[in-house]
């Protein structure tokens, strides 16, 4: 795929301006220092007695839920708030130029905070043989649902010109959508919904298609159910951002 | 004004805009030429940012059309975008960014790149005299250079029509000037658009005057016409003759 010069010029930007601020930082310090918990005290990772991050990844559903939509709150609402989406939007860029160029930057950011978690795999490789193959799969399951998480944020935070009120509905929306996969939600809708229905709620989920891919197993469904999950916020944030005009 | 025989650089016809119950533009045509400098004037809420807000594309008309360079902003947006340089009222501005990292910024959006991006920038920096703040981030500067960073912003790639919502609002005497003189000196080759509610302004940089109030077209002439409103022959007596007059017949007495 080729980029255009406009996506790259907001990519650019947008990733730089999360490092110009505390932002990028506390949210690097917090995610690194989470995952650690996580994983060793939680997670059990010693005493578990594998060479394997499944007590890592297993936690990042959770994790993303509140530091994700915390990446992405700022991503429109603060253009709104300080006026500055009015010199954005009347350069010559499409909306599409710049809710990609957005939402790209902050999974860029996203993948390099995952990446600093590289100190993990080092120490699994260090005290046993794991099979490195499911932990590439499990970060690469991870940035994905990192993705959808983010295009939910974005198009969020374009609703609303407060970040609180942006973090809040995205981190109740992102829930959902994790919910959608637990027992207690689907068993509810056994008891009188056609199969089809429940199937159809439980593939929603982050969760369902996250597990797969976290046991090294790269299924194209899941693949597709991410791309296409991003691609639905994503459309959806450039119909809001286009709202706004006859506003 | 070598250039009248050509189409405008903007044509606005009709436009109309409407948020909810309010009528915030109606029925507002004008056009403007390469070489003209054109004052918006109007009393605060009658419809001069929305008018500018519409002619860059910021926001949609209810109805009516604006062509600028004869590009439809409703069909083509993004060449009318191209074609002009805008301020924004309040020159918004990326606080975190320093003042090179923003010009570069708008420089590449603006399909700049290379060493002539880097030229144009200095030149800019220059022209605009930033040079004493391009590593300063936005928001350590005084009203007066963040007003200029948008200036420099809106001309970085010399634009054939220039759009600014008060250019020299919050700005001192001296600042005033230079924005006038700057303004002055582009004036032959471009078509520019400036509000204010300075009047006097009128007379320093304008070639014509348009007033409106209330959403609607009140004159359009050139600025001596606007004077011989007045028998004093000021500008403030003429200005508030036509909008009180305008709101005694509309029976409002406030602007809404």
């Amino acid at each position: 795929m080729i980029i255009g010069n406009n996506i790259k010029a907001i990519f650019k930007r947008e990733l730089h301006g999360y490092f110009s601020t505390p932002v990028a930082y506390v949210f690097i310090v917090v995610f690194l220092f989470l995952t650690g918990i996580f994983s060793f005290y939680i997670g059990a990772f010693y005493e578990r007695g594998q060479a394997d991050l499944e007590p890592f990844f297993r936690f990042h559903p959770w994790l993303y839920l509140f530091l994700i939509p915390a990446i992405a709150m700022r991503l429109w609402s603060e253009e709104r708030k300080t006026g500055t989406i009015e010199l954005l939007m009347t350069l010559p860029v499409t909306v599409a130029d710049a809710v990609l160029g957005k939402f790209l930057a902050a999974w860029c950011f996203t993948a390099i905070a995952l990446g600093l978690t590289f100190p993990m795999w080092l120490t699994v490789n260090y005290l046993g043989e794991p099979d490195n193959a499911v932990i590439l799969a499990s970060y690469l399951g991870s940035l994905l649902m990192a993705g959808g998480y983010l295009a939910v944020g974005a198009c969020v935070s374009a609703l609303s010109k407060s970040q609180v009120i942006a973090f809040v509905i995205s981190v109740v929306v992102c829930f959902l959508f994790i919910l959608s996969g637990f027992p207690l939600v689907l068993d509810f809708f056994r008891g009188w919904a056609p199969q089809a229905l429940v199937e159809a709620i439980s593939s929603l989920s982050f969760l369902t298609h996250f597990d797969s891919i976290q046991k090294g197993v790269i299924d194209l469904r899941d693949l597709i159910y991410y791309l296409v999950f991003i691609s639905f916020w994503l459309y959806a944030n450039v119909a809001i951002v286009d709202s706004r005009k006859a506003a | 004004m070598t250039t009248e025989s050509q189409t405008p650089a903007i044509e606005v016809e009709a436009l109309d805009k409407r948020f909810g119950p309010i009528h915030a533009v109606r029925n507002v045509s004008f056009s403007v030429r390469r070489g003209e400098v054109l004052g918006f004037l109007g009393p605060n809420g009658a419809g001069k940012s929305t008018t500018m807000k519409m002619i860059t594309g910021f926001l949609e008309p209810t109805s009516g059309a604006v062509r600028v360079n004869g590009h439809d902003v409703a069909t083509d947006p993004v060449a009318v975008k191209a074609a002009i340089g805008y301020l924004p009222e309040g020159a918004p501005v990326y606080a975190e960014m320093t003042v090179s990292r923003f010009l570069d910024f708008v420089a590449e959006v603006r399909g700049l790149s290379g060493v002539g991006k880097q030229a144009r920038i200095a030149e800019i920096v220059r022209q605009i005299r930033l040079e004493s703040v391009v590593e300063q981030t936005v928001d350590t500067l005084s009203k007066g250079f963040k007003r200029r960073v948008g200036m420099a912003q809106a001309l970085l790639h010399d634009p054939e029509v220039l759009i600014m919502d008060e250019p020299t609002d919050g700005l001192d005497p001296n600042q005033k000037h230079e924005v006038r003189s700057l303004i002055k000196a582009m004036a032959a080759e471009k078509a520019i658009v400036i509000s204010t509610h300075i009047l006097e302004e009128v007379d320093a940089v304008c070639t014509r005057a348009i007033i409106i109030a209330a959403g609607q077209l009140l004159f359009d002439g050139a600025p001596a016409e606007l004077r011989a409103q007045s028998e004093r022959g000021e500008y403030d007596d003429a200005f508030r003759k036509l909008t009180t007059q305008f709101y005694a017949r509309e029976g409002t007495s406030d602007q809404s």
